[in-house]
C-alpha cells in the first residue's frame, strides 16, 4: 500500500500545491543560507572595522555595514541560524510533549483530562508575548531560557489539537479492533491512532515555528533573548535602531528576512491545511 | 444569574491561584531581595539581619498571605530598583499612560476595521476589496518592533511629524503626549485592524447565507441595510469574544510599542524591571495583566447573554 516518493511523484505532488511549493523554496532558501552562515560569511560576523563605518549596500556589501562597520549580510546569515534553531527546538519541546499530553488525555478522557484542558483553556487565552515575558521573568533573560520559555508556550495548543484528533479516531473500528486483539494502550495510541494526525501535527508545528521566530526576535528586541556578540536578528533591529538615520539598510535587511522567513511558514502552514 | 455568579466565583479563584504560583516562583528565585538592597559586598550577618527585618523566614504561604493583604489594600511593597519608590506609587504613574495607549488604538482598530469590511463584503472580489486582502496579509506578516521601526523612520526621521524618543510628559503636556502616543497607537493597530477585518468579513459572510437574510431581502430591503440592520447585529455574537481577545493583544502590542517609541508606560516598566530583577514590581504587573484578561473573559460571558438571549434559557 506504501507509495514510493520518487523524484516525479514529489514534482507532482509540489505542482498541486503550490503554496507548500513556495513556502518550502522560501523557508529552504533561509535555511540553506542560515546553514551557510554558521561555516561561511563574507567578512567577520564580529569584527569590527573603522574604515568601512555605515556604507550602503553595495557590491563590495551587498546589505551594507552597520555603524561598526560590520558587514550586514555577514550577519544576517548567522544570526538566522540561531532565530531558525530556537524556533526548531523550541517547536520540539512544545510538540513533543503537547502531543503526548494531548493524546493520553484525550485516549482516556476522565478528571485528569478536564482539569488539565480547564488550565490549557486559562492559559491560551493570555496573549503569547504576555507568556513568553511571565516565564522569561521566571527564568531570566538569554538564548537557553527563551528556548525553554517558548518551548512550553507551545504545549497548549500542540495538547489542545492532538487531543481533539485522537478523540475524533479512539472509537473507529479500527482501535477497537486492536483493543480486541489485546494490543497494548499505549501502542494503539501511538501506532494506530496518531499517524493518522500528521498533517494536523504538521500543519500545527508549521504555525508554531513562524510564531516562535516572531517571539524570539521579539523576546531579542526587548533584550532578553539571545545576547550580544551572537548576533540575532531581533537584536540587530534593537540595534539599528539608534542609528536610523546614517544606515537605515541595518534596520531594513534584518527586518525583510524576518518577514519572509514568517511568509514562508506560513504559507507552509495553510498549504498544510489545505491537504486535509 | 446564578451561572453568573459561579463565573465569578471561578475568575477570583483563578486570579488567586496564578497569584499564588508566581508568589512561590519568585520567592524561589534565591536573595535577590536581601541582595539587591545590601550590594553583593554584604555580610553574610547582614544579610540574616536584613532577612529577619523584611520576615523572609517565615514559611512562604504566611509571606504569601501578608503580600495579599497589603495586595488588596493597593500596597504591592516597594520596588527593588529604584530606592524609596513603592511598587504602586509606581504603577499608578506609568497605568495612565499604557491606558492613553491602548484607548488610541482600540479606537483606530474599531474606526477603521468596521468599515473596511462591510464595503469590503458589499463590494465583493472588487479591486479595493483584493487590495485590502493582500495588504492585511503584508501586515500580519511584520513583526510589531520592525513596524515601529518603520513608522519613526518614515514619521519621525523624514517627516518629522514627531521627534522619536522625545515623548512629552502626560501630565504636563497632554495635548502634545497624545500626539505622540498616536504614532505607537497606530503600530498597535495597523495589524489587528488586518485581522479584525478578516474575522469581520468572514463573520459577515456566514451570516448572509442565513434564512432571515433572504427573508429581509425579499422584503425589498437594500443590501446596504441588510447588511447593517440585519447582519452586523447576529454577527457581533463572535464578535464580542474577539474583541476581547483583541483587547488582551492591545495589551501584548503596547509592551513592544513602548519599547520601540520610549514611552514610559507598563509595558517598559515590566521590561526593565524583568531586566532588573525587580519581583515586586513584576509580580504587581504580572496581578494586573492576569486580573484585566480574566475580567475581559468574564465580562465576553455576560454580554454574550446580553446579545443573545437564547443562552439565558439554555444551558450554555
Amino acid at each position: 500500500m506504501k507509495k514510493r516518493w520518487t523524484l516525479s511523484r514529489i514534482w507532482e505532488f509540489l505542482k498541486l500545491n503550490p503554496k507548500i511549493f513556495a513556502g518550502l523554496l522560501l523557508v529552504g532558501f533561509f535555511a540553506l543560507m542560515a546553514l551557510l552562515g554558521q561555516i561561511w560569511t563574507p567578512y567577520s560576523v564580529t569584527r569590527m572595522d573603522s574604515t568601512s563605518v555605515s556604507l550602503a549596500p553595495g557590491l563590495q556589501h551587498l546589505m551594507g555595514t552597520d555603524n561598526f562597520g560590520r558587514d550586514v549580510l555577514s550577519r544576517v546569515m548567522n544570526g538566522l541560524g540561531i532565530t531558525i534553531l530556537v524556533a526548531a527546538v523550541t517547536v520540539m519541546i512544545g510538540g513533543l510533549i503537547g502531543t503526548v499530553i494531548g493524546a493520553i488525555t484525550g485516549y482516556y478522557g476522565g478528571i485528569a483530562d478536564a482539569v488539565i484542558m480547564r488550565i490549557n483553556d486559562m492559559l491560551l487565552s493570555f496573549p503569547s508575548v504576555l507568556m513568553a515575558l511571565l516565564l522569561i521573568s521566571i527564568f531570566g533573560p538569554g538564548t537557553f531560557n527563551v528556548i525553554l520559555a517558548l518551548g512550553i508556550l507551545f504545549i497548549p495548543s500542540f495538547a489542545r489539537m492532538v487531543r481533539g484528533e485522537v478523540i475524533r479516531f479512539r472509537d473507529r473500528d479500527f482501535v477497537r479492533n486492536a483493543r480486541l486483539q489485546g494490543i497494548s494502550d499505549f501502542r494503539i495510541i501511538f501506532v494506530h491512532i496518531l499517524p493518522n494526525a500528521r498533517i494536523s501535527i504538521l500543519t500545527a508545528a508549521a504555525i508554531g515555528f513562524n510564531n516562535a521566530v516572531l517571539a524570539e526576535a521579539s523576546m531579542s528586541y526587548l533584550g532578553l533573548g539571545v545576547q550580544p556578540p551572537t548576533p540575532s536578528l531581533g537584536r540587530m533591529l534593537f540595534e539599528a535602531q539608534n542609528y536610523l538615520l546614517n544606515c537605515p539598510w541595518y534596520a531594513v535587511f534584518p527586518g525583510v528576512t524576518i518577514i519572509l522567513v514568517i511568509l514562508g511558514t506560513a504559507l507552509l502552514s495553510e498549504g498544510f491545511k489545505e491537504l486535509s | 444569574m446564578n451561572s453568573i455568579v459561579k463565573k465569578l466565583f471561578s475568575l477570583i479563584v483563578t486570579v488567586l491561584a496564578i497569584s499564588l504560583v508566581t508568589f512561590i516562583v519568585f520567592s524561589l528565585i534565591p536573595g535577590n531581595a536581601v541582595l539587591a538592597r545590601l550590594g553583593v559586598d554584604a555580610t553574610p550577618e547582614q544579610i540574616a539581619a536584613m532577612e529577619q527585618q523584611l520576615g523572609l523566614n517565615d514559611p512562604v504561604l504566611v509571606r504569601y498571605f501578608r503580600w495579599l493583604g497589603g495586595a488588596l489594600t493597593g500596597d504591592f511593597g516597594q520596588s527593588l530598583q529604584y530606592s524609596g519608590v513603592s511598587v504602586s506609587e509606581l504603577l499608578s504613574s506609568r497605568l495612565p499612560v499604557t491606558l492613553v495607549l491602548s484607548g488610541l488604538s482600540l479606537a483606530l482598530i474599531v474606526i477603521f476595521s468596521v468599515p473596511i469590511a462591510l464595503v469590503g463584503v458589499r463590494l465583493r472580489d472588487s479591486v479595493f476589496d483584493r487590495l485590502m486582502t493582500v495588504l492585511g496579509q503584508i501586515l500580519m506578516a511584520v513583526p510589531a518592533f520592525f513596524l515601529g521601526i518603520l513608522m519613526t523612520y518614515i514619521f519621525g526621521l523624514m517627516l518629522r511629524w514627531f521627534r522619536p524618543g522625545a515623548y512629552p510628559s502626560l501630565t504636563e503636556e497632554p495635548v502634545k503626549a497624545i500626539r505622540y502616543l498616536i504614532f505607537p497607537a497606530i503600530t498597535i493597530a495597523l495589524p489587528k485592524i488586518a485581522m479584525t477585518v478578516r474575522f469581520l468579513k468572514s463573520a459577515v459572510k456566514g451570516e448572509l447565507g442565513m434564512d432571515y437574510v433572504r427573508t429581509a431581502r425579499a422584503h425589498g430591503s437594500s443590501e446596504g441595510r441588510v447588511l447593517t440592520h440585519h447582519v452586523l447585529k447576529n454577527a457581533m455574537i463572535p464578535v464580542i469574544t474577539f474583541v476581547a481577545l483583541i483587547l488582551a493583544e492591545i495589551l501584548a502590542g503596547s509592551i513592544v510599542a513602548e519599547q520601540v517609541f520610549s514611552v514610559p508606560g507598563l509595558g517598559r516598566l515590566l521590561i526593565t524591571s524583568i531586566s532588573g530583577r525587580d519581583y515586586p514590581v513584576v509580580q504587581a504587573i504580572v496581578m494586573y495583566i492576569t486580573t484585566v484578561v480574566v475580567t475581559l473573559n468574564f465580562l465576553v460571558d455576560v454580554l454574550y447573554r446580553a446579545v443573545d438571549p437564547r443562552l439565558k434559557r439554555g444551558g450554555v
